[in-house]
């Protein structure tokens, strides 16, 4: 079985005044058939742009080289014409703020339906019936009346449901969420959540979510990418991330996080000093100026990702943490 | 945290890079920016220094050498024709552009109309940053009710045809050369001050005007600290522009003959005269409107590179 | 809490005019807060949490007089400031500091470091010479984590959680008594949050210093909260010591929003039942009448529509507020 997506050895690079930044340096991953892979890290982790490189959506000082196969199909240096086919029908990309993403002079029905009449050649008329069926889908009330509103007609909740409505509509094979909770109130998010986890089951449709907040992987995904500065430090299974993490940028996540399932916790475990400037990466590893372990051959060598366990990979020259969390080097 | 990066850190203080050496450092690696500077500042310093050193005065009339082409030796006799055949009196009297229909040397006159122009660029435009900023300012930090009067008072300023303005000023006050600075000032301030109110208007929203009214910090005290430091940008882009553009307004109404009176002259007037021979002495276009067209482009040059300078939103 | 309160919050109003468009359209009010009640007592961190529009930073800004209350009295160890012009406010002002959302926005970027950490002292002791306020200044930033020879770096040099680092400095650098901190960790990245929450913790152990922790993150909020107040629509909820507002949380809104945040372990997400309440917040423009939370209440009945619920103690302990006609 081939893989939705199988990415290998991609590097974007964006070109700035003060020289080239590598925001992606040189990453290799697949996505399944029906899996929901959670994408974590932070602002400046190149998280973000793997997947604008994906959809071939980087800004136009940004250059993507390395092998993105879609079903197959090469995507880097593919034709605009021949990618447009691919995304926006097969692949789709639902983003942070909604009201950007939505072209406000337009109804949603315009929207919803130019889709399928462009791609699939469907009737004005089936187009619409879908678009119903499609806001029905995502849990819409009183879809038929609110297709022909506008888009600041619907409150941020509804719009990100609208987004999603869109991206489902010619029905992918690979959905990717940037952080389409974020933006949105605690009890509206858990309200998207709940339905991203029912788009999940019901279909073979493959997720991608890419967030900060591990909490909101930690419902939705069955694996999990930890990414830091530009690359992958930790990727595993869900449980595995959460309840036995190896590297030690993930586990300072996982501990960072306040909990509202334990109380009386004190103090979180704060990982120290501030993400890594992208054009002054140091030669070693990338996390060294924050790790609590690091030793020489972190500082001379840069740890590759390297399978330990089966399903498991880690980029890190420590042999790992045992079960007490006592590092084992 | 402070023991680690502090073990590894010389104690001596760190020197911070602020905006305003940031965006020196980015406009000095701006090419056309910096060849624009040089550019402007040979136009000038010759605008300033040639009138004195010059052999021959702005308006010192040569009955004997009227209409006189540029000497040979610029090799442009194909297109101007030669001097030494058209008037051998002028050969050798340094001519250099030739000279006008008055029989005046051309040079002197591009100079002096530079002169003329250039102080009108720089002193109009001055007086528009004085009173734009402080009106603008003023308006953007009052807020409320009396901004509301004050930008209303700058639309009907900005809705009487300024053209007419002139002509009427004009009319009653005769041509005078401090009349152009008060009628092009009284329009360029408009601008002025709509740019510096929507830049206050924009700073007084931001949070750390709200930090400092948290910490007592007094009216004078945000205006003189958080305000004007941070308008300051954008009004440097924009007094770059209005001074081509009132060097522009100065020689259209010259153009119109409202503006710098014989035997004064500006580029505008030097222009108007020109195209009156452009046919048979083309020179008389082309020396001032080349000086012009030059200085103009400098400006627009050093505005552009101010502007992306200045501009945060690249970082 | 026992003991005199630092501030005592009661009836506490926020309504901005806003045109109901069309050129002869009255103003109605906006209804940010709308009869708030709350103390604070001194050394204490009470944490307000609500969604967007709840009105929780509002209330922040309105206790420092930096918005003006509609009503209600704003009581400064015993003594009334709502109202006060800004003279009269000046001398309270080295007692109460804020800490905003956005650090890099609420650093003046023309600015040094350590004329930013200074400004406080630059208006209150403007006698004090310079090397004693460099001192001081270099002082307060080792504080707070930041190494002193950066004092003349400029924000744009520091990162995210630095430049909160300065923003804290700067309000804790006269010692005051109250800290408004609205938001200080959401715009910030996840490893560095961790940090400033610490940071925060530690200050108030070292400097006595009582804080406001505003946030739309419950889990943040009862982390770093003795007390938490639930903001609703611009009405409190329900109040409570944080341990008990977790434990027995006794309003329906309280309930949905514990329940509503992501928990990062895989196994209790998987099995926990969402209590999801439907649609979005109602316009504060046009709150719903009696309860406002009655449109999105589980468990709203007719009388809700009626009667507005008063804040009463409901949960056994004299100090668990809440305001629900009827409560689990």
């Amino acid at each position: 079985m081939t893989s939705v997506l199988a990415v290998k050895d991609l590097a974007v690079s964006f070109a700035t005044p003060e020289g080239a930044v590598a925001a992606v340096d040189g990453v290799s991953f697949s996505v399944e058939k029906g899996e929901c892979v959670g994408i974590v890290g932070e602002s400046g982790s190149g998280k973000s742009q793997t997947f604008m490189a994906v959809m071939g959506l980087l800004a136009t000082n940004g250059k993507a080289t390395g092998s993105i196969k879609f079903q197959d199909q090469e995507l880097v240096g593919m034709k605009i014409d021949k990618l447009n086919k691919i995304r926006g029908s097969k692949m789709c990309m639902i983003f942070q703020d909604p009201m950007t993403s939505l072209t406000p002079h337009l109804k949603i029905s315009r929207q919803l339906t130019e889709v399928l009449v462009l791609h699939k050649g469907m009737s004005e008329r089936d187009a619409r019936a879908k678009a119903v069926q499609m806001l029905d889908r995502v849990k819409i009330p009183d879809a038929k009346r609110r297709l022909d509103q506008y888009p600041h007609e619907f409150s941020g909740g509804m719009r990100q449901r609208v987004m999603i409505a869109m991206a489902l509509i010619c029905e992918p094979q690979l959905l990717i969420a940037d952080e389409p909770s974020t933006a949105l109130d605690v009890t509206v998010q858990a309200q998207i959540l709940e339905l991203m986890q029912e788009l999940r089951s019901q279909g073979d449709m493959s997720i991608v979510m890419i967030t900060h907040d591990l909490g909101v992987v930690a419902g939705l995904c069955n694996r999990v990418m930890v990414m830091y500065a530009g690359a992958f430090c930790e990727t595993a299974g869900v449980d595995d991330i959460f309840h036995d993490p190896q590297h030690p940028y993930a586990r300072g996540l996982v501990g960072s996080i306040p909990r509202l399932d334990r109380p009386g916790e004190a103090r979180l475990t704060a990982i120290r000093g501030q993400p890594p400037n992208l054009q002054h990466l140091p030669m070693g590893c990338t996390f060294q100026e924050r790790c609590d372990f690091v030793f020489e051959r972190c500082i001379a060598e840069r740890p590759a990702l390297s399978t330990f366990a089966p399903e498991r990979a880690k980029a890190c020259h420590l042999k790992g943490f045992d079960k007490e969390g006592k590092v084992v080097r | 945290m402070a023991s680690i990066t502090g073990a590894a850190a010389p104690p001596r203080e760190i020197q911070g890079r602020s905006l305003w050496q940031d965006a020196r450092r980015r406009l000095f690696a701006n090419k056309a920016a910096v060849t624009s500077m040089v550019i402007l500042a040979i136009v000038a310093f010759l605008s300033v220094v040639m009138p004195f050193v010059w052999p021959h005065q702005f308006d010192q009339v040569y009955i004997d050498r009227i209409s006189c082409p540029p000497p040979d030796y610029l090799g442009m006799t194909a297109i101007f024709g030669s001097q030494a055949d058209a008037c051998p009196s002028a050969v050798g009297q340094g001519h250099i552009f030739g000279t006008d229909a008055n029989g005046r040397d051309l040079f002197i006159r591009v100079m002096h109309g530079g002169r003329v122009s250039l102080s009108i660029g720089v002193t109009a435009t001055f007086v528009a940053l004085l009173i734009g900023v402080l009106y603008g300012a003023t308006a953007g930090f009052l807020g409320g009710r009396i901004d509301n009067y004050m930008m209303r008072f700058v639309d009907v300023l900005y809705a009487l045809p300024y053209i007419f303005f002139v002509i009427i000023l004009v009319v009653v006050f005769g041509r005078n050369y401090i009349l152009m600075f008060i009628a092009i000032g009284a329009v360029e301030w408009l601008t002025m001050a709509r740019i510096v109110r929507g830049q206050t208007l924009s700073i007084r929203r931001r949070e750390f005007i709200e930090a400092a009214e948290a910490a007592g910090v007094s009216n004078w005290g945000i205006i003189r600290r958080h305000i004007l430091p941070n308008v300051v940008g954008p009004v440097i882009v924009y007094v770059t522009l209005t001074v081509p553009a009132v060097i522009l307004a100065e020689s259209f109404l010259s153009f119109l003959g409202l503006g710098v009176q014989e035997p004064a002259t500006s580029w505008g007037v030097l222009i108007s005269d020109g195209k009156d021979q452009m046919e048979s002495y083309p020179w008389m276009l082309i020396f001032p409107a080349a000086f012009m067209v030059v200085t103009l482009f400098c400006f627009n040059f050093i505005g552009d590179g101010l502007r992306d300078a200045l501009d945060p939103k690249d970082r | 809490m026992s003991g005199e309160p630092l501030l005592s919050i009661k009836g506490l109003k926020v309504h901005f005019p806003t045109s109901s468009g069309g050129l002869f359209g009255a103003t109605r009010p906006l209804k940010a807060v709308d009869g708030v009640d709350f103390d604070v007592f001194p050394g204490e961190t009470l944490g307000i949490v609500g969604e967007s529009g709840s009105g929780k930073s509002t209330i922040g800004r309105a206790v420092l007089q930096l918005i003006k209350p509609t009503a209600g009295t704003v009581a400064w160890l015993g003594t009334n400031i709502a109202g006060f012009t800004r003279a009269q406010m000046k001398s309270r002002r080295r007692e109460m500091q804020i800490v905003f959302q956005d650090p890099l926005a609420s650093l003046n970027p023309r600015m040094t470091a350590g004329d930013i950490i200074a400004e406080p002292l630059d208006t209150f002791e403007p006698q004090i010479k310079a090397d004693e306020r460099k001192a001081r200044v270099q002082e307060m930033m080792a504080k707070v984590g930041l190494l002193p020879q950066m004092i003349n770096r400029y924000p744009h040099e520091f990162s995210g959680g630095q430049n909160q680092r300065i923003g804290i400095a700067r309000a804790m650098i006269l010692k005051p008594k109250l800290i408004v901190a609205d938001e200080p960790v959401s715009s910030l990245d996840v490893s560095i949050r961790a940090q400033i929450i610490n940071l925060l913790a530690d200050l108030q152990k070292e400097m006595g210093v009582a804080l406001i922790f505003i946030s739309h993150d419950l889990a943040v909020v009862r982390h770093v909260s003795h007390r938490v107040l639930v903001l609703y629509l611009g009405k409190v909820m329900e109040i409570a010591e944080s341990q008990v507002l977790l434990s027995r949380p006794r309003h329906p809104y309280t309930q949905a929003l514990l329940s509503a945040a992501p928990v990062p372990d895989p196994e209790v997400e998987r099995g926990k039942k969402r209590l999801l309440i439907e649609g979005d917040l109602p316009s504060p423009l046009d709150p719903p009448s009696g309860c406002v939370f009655r449109t999105r209440c589980p468990k709203a009945q007719a009388q809700c529509a009626q009667d507005i619920p008063a804040l009463e103690p409901r949960g056994g302990a004299s100090d668990h507020l809440v305001a629900c006609l009827f409560p689990d």
